[in-house]
């Protein structure tokens, strides 16, 4: 038994995380997220239902490439902040939410990479 | 351990000690609309994915995204979407400083319902074959 208080003990050990950091890159992805989620909707209203060429054709224009492989970068990014934040919330104990949060950030990021390759061979076919 | 562990803790905000309120439904429910768009993405990768391999391929693609579970998944996916962009308007705002007395919150609230069930309404209809 301490007599110091709680206090005490956690003097002197530093901030518990990083801060503010995650916290404002979900703001800055979500205020990018905006314009680039109206563009994705408007643009799929035109090309949702086109053939392959049509399509193809559409995509191979560089501002729509870089327009998705702009939406497709920061929503898996978005998407993995999000995910880690409902983790932290609701899993217990310590070492699942760890290998939840993981998992979920390896698994969007290859999505991430499978869809922003996939953009490139078909704007550059 | 210490004292501060023996302290009473408020219960879990799921569950019968609180009624549920328009402002903690829709909280949550952009929780759950982004875990659901999440999943949605899968689907978003494939459609890429698809083209990606060739024309045979993202024609069966188009075909399975074509097919009724296919148009209901993606109606779904087109409400999450819209919702969970108008609430994160919504908590843009709030993180400015903006929208936060009852009144406002109840409001703003109701315009993100409305707008993601019409926006939703609207695309489909446009983009109706």
């Amino acid at each position: 038994m301490s007599i110091r208080t709680p206090l005490a003990h956690v003097r002197g050990l530093g901030a518990a995380k990083d801060g503010t950091h995650h916290w404002w890159l979900q703001r800055v992805t979500s205020i990018a997220l905006v314009p680039l989620v109206l563009w994705f909707i408007i643009s799929l209203l035109g090309v949702s239902h086109a053939d392959y060429e049509t399509f193809q054709h559409w995509l191979s224009n560089p501002f729509r490439a870089g327009l998705m492989v702009a939406l497709l970068a920061v929503l898996f990014y978005h998407a993995s902040l999000g995910m880690q934040v409902i983790y932290e919330d609701y899993v217990r104990p310590e070492g699942a939410k760890v290998i939840a949060v993981l998992a979920t950030q390896f698994v969007l990021f290859l999505l991430g990479a499978i869809s922003i390759v996939a953009v490139l061979k078909i704007a550059l076919a | 351990m210490s004292a501060a562990n023996k302290r009473p803790l408020s219960p879990f905000m799921i569950g019968p000690y609180y009624k549920p309120q328009m402002t903690s439904v829709l909280s949550i429910t952009h929780r759950a609309t982004g875990a659901g768009l999440v999943v949605g993405t899968l689907l978003l990768v494939y459609w890429l994915a698809a083209a990606a391999v060739g024309p045979k391929a993202y024609e069966h693609a188009q075909a399975v995204l074509g097919s009724m579970l296919g148009q209901l998944f993606l109606f779904l996916w087109t409400w999450a979407l819209f919702y969970h962009l108008a609430n994160g308007i919504r908590h843009l705002f709030w993180d400015a400083g903006y929208g936060f007395e009852l009144p406002d919150a109840t409001k703003s609230g109701w315009a993100v319902v409305w707008s993601s069930i019409i926006l939703t309404f609207l695309c489909w209809l446009i983009a109706a074959p």
